[in-house]
């Protein structure tokens, strides 16, 4: 049995259990190297983040110039053909990775920023705060996302990449809130809370330092849900033309390639490709998001069976 | 004899390693005898009882050894005979009745099922077997259109030992039954187990970590540690002699209401972690007692009159560590 | 009961947030964007569909903004929702009403297909673990969903209408057909709902899939399918009664959340397959600045999505006893 040291009268977390938390941290980390969907999930990001800060490797043509023929076929001049618009579609492809990804980072981050605020803050600020606070995010997780976001994006005329990172998160954030909230709320009946209460701790260095390093896997959860979700959004937001056209992402080039009946006319690479990237990139973050929730809850991972001896 | 445990090993596979929870556990149970399983928690007893009624799910494996009950290897019997087995020769209590009932059935709808898995389709006699095995444990049958959740701890467990008895099986297991409850209910269901044991005449093995509640009530005791069972023999034996220093240890540890005043004495230390189990001797880093050869060699099992010990202190015959 | 309309009462407060969106929006934008809208109206609509619209919009009115909230608070319940501009002079509730039954047929019924195609492959899947069903079973789905709708819908027209040419590329029906209730109309619009329909079907049902797997698993580690196991009930009465009852619960609870993606999907395969469902005149409207019938549709839909969640709170208070429990 384990006795519980007290110094000063007050109680502190003994050795071997900061062994297990730190030894946690550790395991978790072979956990995940050894998940085949983290690897896959972790490699196409890296590829992506890749193309991203070096697209001029990779791709030589300036992908807005309209400088060649239009809808040629595929080539060694142009691995994957030109638009209707004499653009060369490979290096659109290439260079739409910063614009996609960079969304899908900048969202997930804000987005799950405004989650933890949110969330924590209801759970410990209890009382009608928490109830004015949940009611609020309940309404945000209710009302239909994508309709909103149509409906935002309409007034604001000129899109661009603010009013699409703004609707994503408007949109996005009250899911997180609401799990991260329920956690925050399950910790907080805690013994170690109450212990660190009576050593003294103010309640926002109590927030900081206690409730948030045991909620981090969560909120990692929710930063990969929300990319997987802003990927997908702003994809489908730049498709119905509501994004700024004049990037170079890939959900504006699927617009292009839907207003110019890209597949009836011979140009199917046009909207393929950048559609796969839009399905690989959101895949690459869900099998991540995958992966994470399995090293979680040791019940989810993958089965081994051996036989039985007598 | 009804059951006969021979060599049974259980392993749970991680990442982290194997953690070996059943280590060669040998006992045998006779008709209508009461054995009680104690131990710490982690010490295997429940993944021990899970084995025997081949009720394990992985990570546990059952690595090797036998079960025999009523003469039938109950590992290497087929699925459709053991299903048939089940229940009617042998039932289950657990813990926590409010995990062990399905929360979206009525108790009746639980009875039932277990009436039509064993092709007792006629629901009319059936409802009179359930009203009588409420009865036995004291509750009202009206309670059949009831759902787990209406009703209290108290009640919820007696309706698991009702649930138990409605095949008159030969063996009930049973993992903690009184764990969830205050210390009077706790006597109070003790007392009417082994009533309803002397009037039915089934066999019980019971597994808990308090050795004081199980004192009146089992013909035999099993103290395990770190998946090894350490002690094995008659329970008044071993409460007045406890042989093996962690049986010692675990009496030492809860104070007598009539006796003396003692100072108590806890076991220092704490038990090993499955994965890295010390080696020889699992106890020997907390043993007051240890030798040298504690630590290297593997205690084997050695008589102590009634009682089995694995303990190297016997090894020589004959000799007889005091208790106090 | 109480549960109930506790219940009922949320929604009818993020009915009301909805409509507030509604007046908010285009007030809070710089430079009224309805301002541009309304000059198109002039001259083709009398005076008192104007100013209902000035109401609504804020634009030209002198009365304060709580006096044009009620007013169009009003409006909006009692179904004045102003003319379209799109389909002029038509009034946006006909517009509205004609698109709704499409949207209701589609995506109501792959929905549903969906939820229980997919819980049941679900539960198939968490019961075979560590089989080969289990194992390729996530992967693959985990991926297939996290293509968007509308991808999987232009390849399924690239590769059926166009390069197969077995079922017709865009719309309900095919031009000029009249709609009657005969086989060649009905067979007609089943041709051309079989291309979105599966787009949807395949897209959602992914995450039904998935969800009732991992549920199903957290599930069988409970006692009580020890219990089962133990009683010697059969596999498949505990995979059902006993598994499956329970793991479908936080399934149906989370319902409502998922209804989100269904409704994107479904705007973006009406879409891309010119379907006129609700979700495309929708798009229709953002494409001719028709805000009368873009807000409406806006309600439409998050009333849609509400009476959805409302049908599922019921259905999980059928199957939980302790849902019913008066809380």
């Amino acid at each position: 049995m384990t006795a519980v040291l007290e110094v000063n009268g007050v109680p502190e977390e003994p050795d071997h259990v900061r062994q297990i938390r730190r030894g946690s941290l550790v395991n978790f980390w072979q956990a995940l190297r050894s998940s085949k969907k983290a690897i896959v999930g972790s490699g196409i990001l890296l590829v992506f983040t890749f193309l991203s800060l070096f697209p001029g490797l990779i791709a030589h043509d300036n992908p807005s110039a309209e400088t060649y023929l239009p809808s040629l076929g595929t080539s060694s001049a142009h691995l994957l053909g030109t638009t209707s618009y004499g653009q060369d579609i490979y290096a659109q492809v290439i260079y739409g990775t910063r614009v996609s990804l960079l969304i899908a980072i900048v969202a997930g981050l804000l987005t799950t920023a405004l989650s933890v605020v949110i969330g924590v803050s209801a759970a410990y600020l209890g009382g009608f705060a928490d109830g004015v606070l949940s009611t609020f995010t309940d309404i945000f997780l209710v009302l239909p996302a994508f309709p909103l976001m149509i409906v935002i994006a309409a007034y604001s005329k000129n899109g661009g990449f603010t009013i699409i990172i703004a609707v994503l998160v408007v949109t996005g954030w009250s899911y997180g809130a609401r799990q991260l909230r329920s956690q925050a709320l399950s910790l907080r009946n805690r013994d170690f809370l109450l212990a660190a209460q009576l050593r003294g701790e103010r309640k926002w260095r109590i927030i900081v330092t206690e409730i948030l390093p045991n909620m981090t896997s969560l909120i990692v959860a929710s930063f990969l849900g929300a990319a997987v979700y802003a990927v997908l959004a702003a994809a489908g937001l730049q498709f119905i033309g509501l994004g700024s056209v004049n990037t170079d992402s890939w959900g504006t080039m699927l617009y292009w390639a839907q207003n110019n009946d890209a597949l009836l006319t011979g140009s199917p690479l046009w909207a393929i490709v950048p559609g796969l990237g839009i399905g690989l990139m959101g895949g690459a973050f869900a099998l991540l998001n995958y992966a994470f929730d399995e090293v979680n809850n040791p019940a989810l991972r993958p089965v081994r069976r051996k036989a039985v001896s007598s | 004899m009804i059951l006969e445990v021979n060599d049974l090993c259980v392993d749970y596979v991680s990442p982290q390693g194997i953690a070996r929870a059943v280590d060669l556990v040998n006992f045998s149970l006779d008709a209508g005898e009461f054995l009680s399983i104690v131990g710490e928690s982690g010490c295997g007893k429940t993944t021990l009882l899970f084995s025997i009624a081949q009720l394990l799910s992985p990570p546990a494996e059952l690595v090797s050894g036998s079960v025999t009950f009523k003469g039938e290897n109950l590992v290497t019997l087929d699925k459709s005979s053991l299903r048939a087995v089940r229940w009617r020769d042998f039932s289950v209590v657990m813990q926590s009745a409010m995990n062990a009932l399905n929360p979206v059935l009525t108790i009746r709808a639980q009875f039932v099922d277990v009436m039509h898995a064993h092709g007792q389709k006629n629901d009319v006699e059936s409802d009179k077997r359930f009203a009588e095995v409420l009865r036995l444990v004291g509750i009202d049958a009206v309670h059949l259109r009831s759902y787990a959740h209406q009703l209290s701890g108290g009640m919820r467990q007696r309706v698991m030992i009702a649930m138990a008895l409605l095949l008159s099986p030969d063996l009930i297991i049973m993992d903690e039954p009184t764990s969830a409850l205050d210390v009077v209910a706790q006597r109070s269901l003790m007392v009417q187990i082994k009533e309803l044991q002397e009037k039915l005449g089934f066999a019980v093995i019971f597994v808990t970590h308090d050795i004081s509640l199980v004192s009146n009530f089992s013909d035999k005791l099993i103290v395990m540690y770190a998946g090894s069972v350490v002690e094995d023999g008659p329970t008044r034996e071993i409460f007045e002699h406890p042989s093996h220093p962690y049986t010692q240890g675990l009496l030492s540890a809860f104070p007598s209401i009539h006796g003396p005043k003692v100072r108590l004495k806890g076991i220092p230390g704490s038990p090993p972690s499955l994965t890295q189990l010390p080696t020889g001797c699992p106890f020997h880093p907390r043993c007051a007692y240890a030798m040298e050869s504690c630590s290297t060699v593997r205690p084997p099992v050695t008589p102590v009159g009634d009682v089995k010990v694995r303990c190297l202190l016997f090894e020589n015959a004959e000799v007889h560590v005091g208790s106090d | 009961m109480r549960h109930f309309i506790r219940r009922t009462g949320f929604f009818l407060v993020t009915l009301w947030a909805a409509l507030s969106i509604n007046f908010l929006l285009p007030r809070l934008m710089p430079g009224n964007p309805a301002v541009a809208m309304m000059a198109r109206f002039h001259g083709h609509l009398n005076g008192g569909a104007i100013r209902a619209m000035e109401i609504a919009f804020g634009v030209n009115t002198k009365s304060s903004l709580l006096s044009q909230y009620f007013t169009y608070l009003g409006n909006s319940f009692t179904g004045h929702w102003g003319i379209s501009l799109t389909f002029f002079p038509n009034s946006v509730s006909s517009v509205v009403l004609a698109a709704l039954p499409w949207t209701i047929a589609l995506v109501g019924v792959t929905t549903v297909l969906a939820f229980v195609l997919g819980t049941l492959i679900g539960i198939i899947g968490a019961w075979n673990r560590g089989k080969l069903f289990d194992s390729l079973l996530p992967p693959i789905f985990i991926v297939l969903s996290a293509f968007p709708y509308f991808f999987l819908g232009l390849m399924a027209i690239l590769l059926f209408s166009v390069k197969l040419g077995w079922f017709p590329t865009s719309g309900a029906y095919t031009n000029g057909v009249i709609p009657a209730f005969n086989w060649s109309y009905i067979s007609d619009v089943l041709q051309h709902a079989v291309l979105p329909g599966l787009t949807i079907l395949v897209t959602s049902i992914g995450g039904w899939i998935l969800t009732m797997r991992n549920n199903m698993i957290g599930t069988l580690s409970e006692d009580y399918i020890r219990m089962a196991r133990a009683k010697g009930l059969s596999s498949r009465l505990v995979m059902f009664n006993y598994a499956a009852r329970n793991a479908i619960l936080p399934n149906l609870t989370g319902f409502g959340m998922s209804l989100g993606f269904v409704v994107s999907g479904a705007i973006l395969v009406e879409y891309v397959f010119a379907y006129p469902g609700v979700g495309y005149m929708l798009l229709q409207a953002v494409v001719n600045e028709d805000y009368p019938l873009m807000q409406t549709l806006f309600l439409f839909i998050t009333v849609a999505v509400l009476l959805a969640v409302l049908i599922a709170d019921g259905v999980v208070s059928l199957l939980d006893p302790r849902a019913r429990s008066s809380k």
